[in-house]
């Protein structure tokens, strides 16, 4: 039996509907093992996904990574996981490196697809550029899987929800605030993003990149100097030095594509590219382009997407 | 305060990617090495601006082979007071958060700062490793970070957002972007580097739990579809019909 960790402090992310699929393709039943308080009802829904039990500890708040950890090896033990997968988000980060030394099992940390059939585990390296063939040299693996990477596929299980007490002890690290913009679509998780840079001349003028985001239910993201002068929020700096994303769309417009900014955003599925500059790197990059000024263009596309949504209702 | 901090080398952004050897190594011809920018623009940076304030000690440790030791100095001449080189090739991240955790055990340091991940191998695995192999609390991609007393304040992501945390030394945390800001070197830093300590401590013996079997490079994408800019719609369409993303 394979086991897959998931945070459902908020519900089911898409991020834990992928790992549950991605565990049952690898063929063998899969346990899920999970914090916190979520509805039964909302777990068992896993079973849609391939999840034959869901091992709950609702004690858990899943703040401090050491207690998640735990955990997860209790769980890991319990079923005698052959194979752990995490979902390669910030918890994921946290937690599946240390499980690795606990267990004293590999980790393949970044997956893109299933493993092979001589078993290495494809990951992205070198920040998207290329990629590398991961061999695991013990018996127990641990696979984190980069968000996006597979689509939520359904396979109807039925599913069984079981309390379970990790014994994780205290938390050793205390939350004293979080700070979360209300409503904004969180940009690893995004499926389009809007994304903008130094060519939109000044933070007044960022109205035409939110309207096109609103208009197709994107995340809105840009270039770091554009957050580094303080026109957007850091957090919505990508590439080799901010987040990496991987949506099915980025439209990058006013962004001349230096090879810094590629690194975060070239494991997107498609790219469309706005610039004034024919010469602009980022067209080679692109697989749809527009040679034209960003404050005409992203308007007129806000319009055609609402006249395409219109006229599909 | 006692602060060690782990770098790694990296290379160059610009850098050319290659692979040798039927694509199972790394082609290094022509590649200029850096230290990892996390390593060295926060956690270093960093470490450097609470010993200002507070006094104590920094210490820089790198897992790997005398060639190494190139930017090792360059980590020194950014400020750190001393440093440590394990004498074995990083093989995989495992292996070089128990070599650091090995020597690290016992020392009382109060802070173990990495950078968030390295970009070469994006693994954000090593800190994680180090902490579970001390028994230690572990911050995970924190963007500000104080110290008072035994008291850590940090900032650290989470999905969609930040979060204040606190905890008590020692602590592991893996640095990324606010924390600090980079720092350039100067005429003096460079030359105090040189005659500052670089200790080469032998290895513990070890196996990797992964190997790196090859590499490949993406699929070169095709040649882009240009759209007329006042043809917005086609683009709408074929975004529609043709990537079938909208
Ligand atoms: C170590 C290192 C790490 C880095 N990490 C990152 C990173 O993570 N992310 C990142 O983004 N950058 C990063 N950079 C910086 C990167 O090299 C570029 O400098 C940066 O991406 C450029 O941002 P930009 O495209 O917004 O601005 P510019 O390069 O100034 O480009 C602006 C573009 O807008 C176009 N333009 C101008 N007016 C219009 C208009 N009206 N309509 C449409 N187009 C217009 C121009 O033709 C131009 O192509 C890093 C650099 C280094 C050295
Ligand atoms: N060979 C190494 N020697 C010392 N520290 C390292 C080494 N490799 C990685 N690190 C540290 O661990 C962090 C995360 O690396 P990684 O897990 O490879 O993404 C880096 O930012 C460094 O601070």
């Amino acid at each position: 039996m394979n086991l897959v960790y998931i945070n459902s402090a908020n519900g089911l992310s898409k991020a834990a509907l992928e790992t549950v699929t991605y565990a049952k393709k690898l063929g063998a039943d899969v346990a899920v093992v999970t914090n916190g308080g979520a509805d039964a009802s909302v777990l068992a829904s896993l079973g849609n996904y391939g999840a034959s039990v869901v091992y709950q500890d609702s004690s858990l708040d899943g703040q401090d990574p050491s207690q998640l950890v735990k955990l997860v090896a209790a769980a890991a033990q319990k079923i005698g996981a052959a194979t752990i997968i995490f979902s390669h988000d910030l918890i994921g980060k946290a937690v599946a490196p240390r499980l690795s030394v606990r267990l004293k099992a590999g980790l393949v940390a970044g997956a893109v697809a299933l493993p092979e059939a001589n078993g290495n585990v494809k990951v992205n390296v070198f920040s998207g550029k290329a990629f590398g063939y991961v061999q695991v040299n013990s018996a127990t693996r641990i696979i984190s899987l980069l968000p996006n990477s597979i689509q939520p596929e359904a396979n109807s299980v039925s599913c069984a929800v079981e309390a379970f007490d990790s014994q994780a002890g205290a938390s050793a690290i205390t939350v004293k605030a979080t700070k979360k913009p209300e409503g904004a679509i969180p940009l690893p998780e995004a499926e389009r993003v809007v994304s903008a840079g130094r060519g939109l001349k000044g933070p007044e003028n960022w109205g035409v990149v939110e309207d096109l985001a609103t208009a197709l239910g994107a995340a809105t993201a840009c270039s770091r100097p554009v957050a580094d002068i303080g026109w957007r929020p850091h957090h919505e700096h990508v590439g080799q030095t901010g987040v990496a994303i991987r949506p099915n769309l980025y439209i990058a417009a006013g962004i001349s594509g230096a090879i810094q900014h590629l690194a975060g955003v070239n494991g997107s599925k498609v790219i469309v590219v706005i610039n004034t500059d024919a010469e602009a790197p980022f067209f080679k990059a692109a697989d749809y382009g527009i040679i034209g000024d960003a404050f005409e263009v992203l308007p007129r596309f806000t319009e055609a997407v609402k006249r395409f949504k219109a006229a599909q209702h | 305060m006692n602060i060690l901090v782990c770098i790694s080398k990296a290379p160059d952004t610009t850098s050319k990617i290659a692979f040798t050897n039927g694509d199972t190594q790394f082609d290094e011809n022509g590649v200029q090495y850096i230290v990892n920018p996390y390593d060295e623009w926060y956690a270093l940076v960093r470490a450097l601006e609470l010993k200002e304030a507070q006094g104590g000690n920094v210490t820089i440790i790198t897992v790997g082979t005398a060639t190494d030791d190139a930017v090792i100095r360059k980590a020194l001449a950014i400020g750190a007071d001393d440093a440590v080189r394990i004498d074995a090739p990083a093989t995989d991240a495992y292996f070089t958060a128990m070599q650091i955790a090995e020597y690290a055990k016992g020392k009382g340091f109060d802070l173990i700062l990495t950078g968030k991940e390295t970009i070469d191998y994006n693994g954000s695995q090593v800190a994680g490793m180090l902490a579970e192999a001390l028994d230690l609390p572990f911050i995970s991609v924190a963007a500000k970070l104080d110290v008072e007393g035994a008291t850590v304040k940090a900032e650290r992501e989470i999905v969609g957002g930040f979060q204040e945390v606190e905890v008590q030394t020692p602590v592991v945390i893996s640095c990324a972007k606010g924390m600090a800001e980079q720092r350039i070197p100067n005429m003096r830093g460079i030359m105090a580097a040189r005659t500052k300590p670089l200790n080469v401590v032998a290895p513990v013996a070890l196996d990797a739990l992964t190997t790196y079997s090859s590499y490949s490079m993406p699929a070169a994408k095709s040649s882009v579809k240009l759209i007329d800019p006042n043809n917005l719609d086609e683009l709408v369409a074929l975004l529609h019909n043709e990537a079938k993303v909208i």
